[in-house]
């Protein structure tokens, strides 16, 4: 019946929206941001844990749609153990991936997070996947404890 | 006479449109409704035979559309049974009628001290404006609470209301739960201790007949847009003698009577309160929902309404994991539901890729949602064109994307 949905609701989306890893509040965080979409009212709350400029440990709190959780979800799987500026490439290449007009994305640059390039052909619902990565960005430039993405 | 329901989807060119390659089942009516192709019509007439601006031309194009402009506002006074068409303010919507009572009535009436009751089930639109002048005059909102099924608690209303009180803002129908409020008895109560009721009327006007007359409410409030008409439109009712005595909202053309550099004289009624050139095309077009509105009949399109409501809720009620929020003893044409954990986004977006559109969100009701402790519903909304087979399409679509989820 859903033919034409399964671009976007791949089985890897509904896994990790049934069984989010990593949500789980984070003790002795380094940096805890809000991330809130008031169009649709979802907030998630990211920890991490940094060593220097690596980040050691990623965790989630909130609730959302299933986009937006399996998104935070595969952030925090994918984002351990990288360099800020390895996870801020990932950020941009994500973004390209979700609101870009290039016809050709390296879709191997992003591993896993490529389940969620479906996302591209529902415009009311990339902001669905990408409020984890601006709450991500905040976090690493240290700079806000809350972003909205309105 | 039997409802005329092919007639009417006739009507609306829209309803023939394909979604995702699936017949359109609107179901987003809340939020806005469709156009009927004479509403549509009388927009390209006008731009095409009639336009110039209002009240400034002694052209005969400018007399044509001041007649229609004019025309559209005496349709209006009988469709809420006002008085006088002196009492007819078209602002743009509900929101900028809200705002003008506000910073009008309420900036010259509310003083430190004072308080301003509303609702929990209040639209952002009848919160903010009210938020916004309690700051700047040091003045109180009280909130009349309401109780699981979404009904206003009329004994802690009645206990609200004091010397202090000095307006009264409550929704007639809430768009978020469906609840239409015992607003005759709001008024009663609130009138005993002589204080004024505005009524936020954009949901319940197109469900109900409206007099005001009957009503004797203060001020109504409504958008066109959601009465089938353009948006860009809408109506402030005052009581003459509440407008008259209220200052001017926006200052320009169209509300004076003289201007010199020293001061300058306002106009009467209704101009008073339209500065600047009014939403020409948009009221016409109000004015032509209207006469379409009365071609079917108000009372048989809220009948029709109420079945549509009546089997939705039966239909729904069977679905496992499948909530009601609001399920108030008298309501409106509303379904709003959640779905256990499979997040309403998810259930708007999977029901479009079947063409049905609802609405997914908050629906501008914050609080209320923060009331349920869910941060979303999902939300049907019936209109004078939906039918039976409609919500069939809607509820088999609930109950396969359920099963998609697992
Ligand atoms: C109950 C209620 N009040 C006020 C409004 C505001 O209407 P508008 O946005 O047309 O000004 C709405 C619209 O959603 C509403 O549902």
């Amino acid at each position: 019946m859903f033919e034409d949905l399964r671009e976007l609701y791949q089985e890897v989306i509904f896994d990790h929206n049934r069984n989010p890893r990593n949500f789980r509040v984070m003790e002795n965080y380094d940096r805890m941001v809000e991330g809130f979409n008031p169009l649709c009212g979802d907030r998630l709350t990211l920890f991490l844990k940094m060593d220097g400029d690596l980040i050691t440990d990623a965790s989630f709190q909130g609730s959302g749609c299933a986009i937006s959780t399996a998104s935070v979800s595969l952030m925090t799987e994918i984002v351990k153990d990288k360099t800020e500026a390895q996870a801020d490439a990932l950020f941009k290449t994500f973004h390209e991936m979700t609101t870009g007009k290039e016809e050709h994305i390296n879709l191997e640059a992003v591993g896993k997070l490529a389940v969620l390039a479906g996302v591209r052909e529902y415009p009311a619902r990339v902001k669905c996947a990408t409020l984890a990565w601006h709450t991500l960005d905040a976090a690493l430039k240290n700079e806000q404890q809350s972003i909205s993405t309105e | 006479m039997t409802y005329p329901i092919e007639q009417i989807r006739a009507d609306f060119p829209i309803l023939s449109e394909k979604i995702r390659n699936k017949p359109l089942v609107y179901l987003d009516n809340a939020a806005s409704c469709q156009k009927p192709q004479a509403v549509i019509d009388s927009i390209v007439k006008l731009y095409s035979h009639d336009y110039a601006n209002v009240h400034r031309g002694v052209h005969t194009l400018s007399v044509r559309s001041t007649d229609l402009f004019e025309a559209a506002r005496e349709k209006v006074k009988t469709f809420i049974n006002a008085q006088s068409e002196k009492e007819i303010i078209f602002v743009r919507g509900a929101t900028d009628a809200i705002n003008l009572v506000a910073q009008t009535y309420g900036k010259a009436n509310i003083h430190a001290g004072d308080e301003i009751i509303i609702t929990a089930m209040e639209h952002h639109s009848n919160i903010v404006p009210w938020q916004m002048l309690c700051e700047e005059k040091g003045a109180i909102l009280k909130i009349a609470p309401m109780n699981f099924d979404g009904e206003l608690l009329m004994q802690e209303f009645e206990a609200l209301l004091n010397p202090k009180t000095k307006l009264v803002s409550v929704v007639q129908m809430s768009n978020a739960l469906g609840t239409i409020n015992p607003v005759e008895k709001i008024i009663e109560l609130a009138h005993a201790k002589n204080i004024p009721v505005l009524l936020d009327g954009a949901q319940a006007i197109p469900h109900t007949i409206v007099d005001v007359q009957a009503l004797d409410c203060d001020f109504y409030v409504f958008s066109g847009h959601k009465l089938y008409a353009p948006t860009g439109v809408g109506v402030l009712y005052g009581k003459k003698a509440l407008l008259e005595a209220m200052p001017p909202y926006q200052g320009g053309g169209d509300m004076i009577r003289t201007v010199t550099f020293e001061k300058s004289t306002y106009a009467g009624l209704p101009h008073k309160f339209e500065a600047g050139t009014p939403s020409i095309a948009e009221v016409i077009g109000l004015g032509s929902a209207i006469d379409y509105l009365n071609t079917i009949g108000m009372d048989k399109i809220a009948a029709h309404e109420a079945q549509l409501l009546t089997y939705a809720t039966q239909e729904a009620l069977k679905i496992d994991g499948l909530k009601i929020i609001g399920e108030a003893k008298e309501k409106g044409a509303i379904l709003s539901f959640t779905l256990g954990k499979i997040h309403p986004h998810d259930i708007g977006t999977m029901l479009d890729s079947l063409g049905i559109a609802i609405r997914a969100g908050h629906h501008c009701a914050m609080p209320v949602m923060d009331f349920y402790k869910v941060p979303a519903t999902a939300r049907a909304s019936f209109a004078m064109y939906n039918t039976k087979a409609e919500i069939d399409v809607l509820i088999s679509g609930i109950k396969s994307l359920i099963e998609m989820f697992g």
